[in-house]
């Protein structure tokens, strides 16, 4: 890949100085259009390039998808042999009591509480950061911003000795609460609330004898609708994601996410002696869609929300 | 008027606060409270444990634990590769992007950030098949090609890993530097290709230096992100125990201290040894790279 780069740079380079030399401001001429036609050429090459690198893994998983377990380990990876991707899907809802369907639902609900609950908390605080002054609000936004910093083995391990003195270690609550309060959160609903609701109209709301409460639930979360969408979406994502919490936080698999999961079965192999990886790989792809299917639907909000994350 | 509308913003922050408080401000404040301590068997291991007060001993300990240093030394070597060729890489594909068509950009753009749309774990999951020399094709590939790799031998291990982190990272990082170019005025593209600019010279003069902000964030958060790898190699892991060891990364150690041996203060005191080091990772970048832009 890096060299489709150089060939790029090389042959986009050398008519340059001619250019200069022969027209000075002069628009580009005939011979360097070609260049320009042949350096297109070496940008599209790289472009595919990097489609191929990016697509090709997930062709694998939805090619050995299809595939029963002699199918995966004697045909070639690349193309289908077979269609047994009914089988595979059956005998993954059916393996030990139908456990992955509940996993599945753990993660829904983690993803969906969590962030539902963590986007409402972090609306609210990001609005009282950006629009009121209160003693303190200064050190509030620097704690928002210096946990950015933290490991999060620092928070999670005494995280769980203090939740397993109060009984919520292996309960969902253990893995939902951390998600209700997400900095990163507060940090961008600060900044949406920040370039979406003008002063001007709380102002007039509060002239109009509007109380604190209705302006927020009514008018502001109204206006920021789509910095909430980015806010809910990137929290969604990141819980669906998550593993370090509910690795340490649930024991016991009925309370498992997803993730936790495929991960468990990949070790069977060599800790008991119980190939599951045709399992591991049909599970791993359902694990793929409704993430690919809410960020395809809700693109718009992502990328606005990575810009925005990224540049302010 | 004034003075109530004040508390009230305050009380629309409340929630969140009430809940850092307990789970950011506790925790750490209990792990810093946790690593002064020292568990012991009391008498021959009969009468239960007790809990003594040893100070730093702990931290001191922490310093001189030579599987703790190795892998936090371990994982800074990966970073120092890993970051740039990630960082090189994503700007390379942004930089192409963004040289494109706006028609060709937006047809490329939802083919690249695909691995994004993937869970760190399910990507560690395919990588790991792909790289297995039972089920994977590219070990049938490199023997077409007369190559025999073992992409699981302790030399392989970190590149393997490198590339599925590259692989899974560049379509964000690549977003990020492609939202960032594309907020460059276009009108200082023509007048460079006016002037007779080549690409690589309108690259190099214009392009990057827009986006070292963004680069210089990003650095950033990759860095903090690489020193704390737990994901990759716990899954790495379940495959080929003896090449990555129960204390293969710093955060590795730490979680084998507190599950494993049981020695929950000395893991407490080790996190507190890593947060350290994050903060002075990152302002040490920080300071580095703002004084190179000024």
């Amino acid at each position: 890949m890096s060299t489709t780069h150089a060939a790029t740079t090389s042959s986009g380079e050398r008519p340059a100085p001619a250019v200069r030399r022969a027209g000075g401001s002069a628009p580009a001429s005939g011979f360097s259009r070609t260049a320009r036609r042949r350096s297109d050429r070496f940008v599209l090459a790289g472009l595919v390039l990097f489609a191929l690198y990016s697509v090709f893994p997930v062709w694998w998983l939805i090619v050995a998808a299809t595939k029963n377990q002699t199918g995966l380990y004697q045909t070639n990876g690349l193309w289908f042999s077979g269609m047994h991707l009914g089988a595979n899907l059956r005998q993954l809802f059916s393996y030990d009591g139908g456990v992955f369907l509940r996993w599945v639902g753990n993660s829904f609900l983690y993803a969906g509480v969590g962030s539902l609950g963590g986007t409402l908390v972090a609306m609210a605080a990001g609005y009282g950061l950006a629009r009121f002054d209160f003693p303190g609000k200064g050190t509030v936004f620097a704690f928002v911003v210096g946990s950015f910093l933290v490991p999060t083995a620092m928070l999670t391990l005494p995280l769980y000795l203090l939740f397993s003195k109060i009984g919520l270690v292996d309960t969902p609550w253990a893995v939902l609460l951390p998600c209700f309060v997400n900095p990163f959160s507060v940090y961008l609903a600060k900044v949406y609330t920040e370039s979406a609701v003008p002063w001007e109209v709380l102002e007039a709301a509060r002239l109009d004898g509007a109380g604190e409460l209705r302006i927020f639930f009514s008018i502001v979360l109204r206006m920021m609708s789509t910095g909430g969408a980015t806010v809910f979406l990137l929290a969604f994502v990141g819980t669906w994601n998550s593993f370090f919490l509910p690795l340490t936080m649930l024991r016991g698999e009925q309370n498992w996410t997803l993730t936790l999961g495929l991960y468990d079965w990949t070790g069977k192999r060599l800790e008991s002696g119980v190939d599951l990886t045709s399992l591991v790989l049909t599970g791993s792809l359902l694990s793929i869609i409704p993430l690919a299917v809410m960020m395809i639907a809700m693109r718009r909000y992502w990328r606005s929300g990575v810009a925005m994350g990224s540049l302010k | 008027m004034i003075r109530s509308v004040r508390w009230k913003g305050a009380g629309f922050t409340a929630p969140f606060l009430i809940g850092f408080v307990f789970l950011f401000l506790v925790p750490i404040g209990y792990a810093i409270w946790q690593s002064l301590f020292l568990e012991q068997q009391s008498g021959l291991g009969l009468g239960g444990t007790t809990t003594q007060f040893v100070g730093l001993r702990n931290y001191g300990h922490g310093f001189t634990d030579s599987d703790f240093l190795g892998s936090v030394w371990r994982v800074f070597l990966f970073a120092c590769v890993q970051v740039p060729v990630l960082l090189t890489i994503s700007l390379l594909m942004a930089l192409l992007l963004d040289s494109v068509t706006a028609r060709a950009a937006a047809r490329f753009r939802p083919i690249l950030l695909v691995p994004y749309m993937i869970p760190g774990i399910v990507a560690a999951i395919v990588w790991v098949n792909l790289y297995s020399p039972l089920v994977g094709p590219l070990t049938p590939l490199g023997k077409a090609l007369g190559f025999s790799w073992n992409f699981f031998a302790p030399a392989m291990v970190w590149p393997s890993i490198g590339n599925l982190l590259t692989w899974h990272g560049i379509g964000y990082q690549m977003l990020i530097l492609y939202a960032a170019l594309q907020a460059v005025p276009r009108e200082l593209f023509d007048a460079a290709h006016v002037d007779g600019a080549s690409e690589l010279r309108l690259a190099l003069s214009i392009k990057i230096p827009a986006v070292r902000p963004a680069l210089v964030l990003t650095g950033m958060l990759s860095i903090i992100g690489m020193l704390q790898i737990f994901n990759e190699p716990m899954l790495f892991r379940h495959v080929t125990p003896q090449t990555v060891t129960a204390g293969f990364t710093p955060i590795m150690v730490i979680y084998n201290e507190a599950f494993n041996a049981g020695d929950y203060d000395y893991a407490a005191a080790l996190s507190v040894i890593l947060a350290a080091i994050l903060g002075v990772a990152s302002y040490l970048f920080y300071r580095f790279t703002s004084r190179e832009i000024a």
